[in-house]
């Protein structure tokens, strides 16, 4: 793949980006995320996130299987914080 | 792993990262920071990483002024290949009640004797500022436009790659386990790798700082305490400055990407080592911002998280060295303000810890005060 392959297109980062953190020891997904916004975007990584931990593991000799990935949490993507009030309003 | 070390710091946030880079830069040698996870994975991670001048007692405000003055120009000083990201656009700190309004005018009283250009503003001038405030459940506003905010992982990133470049050794995944003294002086770390022979100990742990005072027998009246923020979609740029207020317990800020961060803080979080997430706070949290900030709430959440504020009795640090176990520093209890006294934390420990004259004098803020009784209370915190 060519190293100026945009990888996260949410947050905008190429595969060089990625490599280079990596050979500097940024191991762990949320390193990398951390430092480049990598996975932080509005699709949370379902697109970039595989790709990542399998250079990841390409790199370290790892199986992509015992990388972790970042951890899942609430709320289901994208509800309109308006409505999570509304929502709240009428319950009480 | 190395078996000796002049100085073992626990903890790789910006407390540990920061004054392992000051202490390296004033010439100490061998140096090891331990991190039981990686770098930046504690609460400096998790935090809004917002740094504002506008405090209510002088400790404070020098403390974070000076601090400023260092993220203004960490780029250049920390030599950092990529950018910190400071985006300086101001703190709008806003007042539903009278009694808020006056704390504001007390405050900018300190807040000027420290030479903080903060000013009282009306509610027509706060509206110019971020023109969809919803002013008709506001009293008043005060604003500090040097205040504002920076990327937490960029900076504690730049504070560790200078660090390292000046010898200092991270060792990660590397976990603190016991702590031996002798005659009251530490004599080393233990880690879960193999055991480390030092005289000085320097416990940056945060939230799990409590457990590490424990291993050298010091009781410390601190707890952790959960804290949730969420984020939302990105937008065009629609908010300069941090909104912020106490008594309607919100802060909110747009990042240079365009999402929108915000956060509260709540008198029933589990005071433990939660770091779980619930729908009450994006509730409430929603339920504010709809009331306050009308045109935010049609974003939509993308994300939500949780991380630890490190409280003590005065909601102000704790500085200093355990009188029972010499050698061994302490630079904890931020109370939720830690990411902010990053640059001071590391001078003010390094100064203390090598014993040269402070560039602030921060002894008011050593652990007798807990005994004595003389608190610096801290009236202005989310
Ligand atoms: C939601 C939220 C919002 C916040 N917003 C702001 C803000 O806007 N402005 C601001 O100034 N502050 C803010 N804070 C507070 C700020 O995050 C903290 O005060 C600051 O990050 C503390 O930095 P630290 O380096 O002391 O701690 P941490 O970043 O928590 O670092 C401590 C490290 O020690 C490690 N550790 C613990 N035990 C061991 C052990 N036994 N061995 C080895 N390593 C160990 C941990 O893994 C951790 O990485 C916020 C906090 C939260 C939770
Ligand atoms: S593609 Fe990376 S977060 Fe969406």
């Amino acid at each position: 793949m060519d190293e100026n392959t945009i990888i996260c297109r949410c947050s905008d980062v190429t595969l060089k980006e990625i490599r280079d953190l990596i050979s500097q020891g940024y191991l762990t997904f949320d390193e990398i995320k951390r430092i480049t916004r990598a996975g932080m975007g509005p699709c949370q990584g379902k697109t970039c996130g595989h790709l990542i931990m399998r250079e990841i593991a390409n790199a370290t000799g790892q199986n992509i299987k015992d990388i972790k990935f970042q951890t899942n949490r609430p709320p289901v993507v994208g509800v309109k914080l308006g409505l999570i009030a509304e929502e709240g309003r009428n319950e009480e | 792993m190395k078996n000796r070390a002049e100085a073992v710091i626990i903890g790789g946030g910006i407390s540990g990262c920061s004054i392992a880079y000051n202490l390296a830069k004033k010439g100490m040698k061998d140096i090891v920071v331990l991190e039981k996870n990686y770098i930046c994975s504690g609460s400096t991670g998790r935090c809004g990483a917002g740094v504002r001048m506008q405090w209510g007692t002088e400790m404070n405000c020098k403390i974070a002024k000076k601090s400023i003055e260092f993220y203004e120009n960490a780029n250049e000083i920390l030599q950092y290949e990529r950018d910190v990201e400071f985006k300086q656009k101001g703190y709008l700190l806003v007042a539903d009640t009278d009694h808020e309004v006056d704390q504001f005018k007390k405050n900018i009283e300190v807040q000027h004797s420290c030479g903080i250009p903060s000013t009282m503003l009306s509610l027509e001038e706060a509206r110019e500022i971020v023109p969809y405030l919803n002013t008709d459940i506001l009293k008043g506003a005060a604003f500090c436009g040097r205040d504002g905010f920076l990327n937490p992982f960029h900076t504690t990133d730049a504070f560790y790659r200078a660090a390292k470049r000046l010898g200092v050794e991270f060792y990660t995944f590397t976990e603190a386990t016991g702590i031996r003294t002798e005659k009251g002086r530490v004599t080393g770390v233990e880690t879960n790798k193999g055991y480390i022979s030092t005289n000085i100990v320097v416990n940056a742990a945060n939230a799990y700082g409590k457990s590490i005072c424990d291993m050298v027998g010091l009781d410390v009246p601190i707890y952790s305490e959960r804290h949730q923020i969420l984020v939302t979609e990105p937008v065009e740029p629609m908010q300069d400055p941090m909104v912020m207020s106490f008594g309607l317990n919100f802060y909110i800020q747009q990042s240079p990407e365009g999402s929108f961060i915000m956060g509260r803080g709540d008198d029933k979080e589990p005071k433990d080592l939660r770091v779980t997430s619930s729908w009450q706070f994006l509730e409430e949290m929603a339920k504010t911002i709809d009331m306050v900030l009308p045109p935010v709430s049609k974003l939509r959440v993308i994300r939500q998280w949780a991380g630890l504020y490190n409280m003590t009795p005065d909601k102000q640090p704790i500085y200093d060295e355990a009188e029972n176990a010499k050698g061994f520093y302490l630079a904890l209890g931020f109370s939720g303000h830690g990411f902010m006294f990053g640059p001071i934390t590391g001078i003010a420990m390094s100064e203390m810890i090598l014993k040269e004259e402070p560039t602030i004098d921060v002894s008011m803020l050593n652990l007798n005060r807990f005994k004595t009784g003389k608190l610096l209370m801290e009236p202005s915190v989310v």
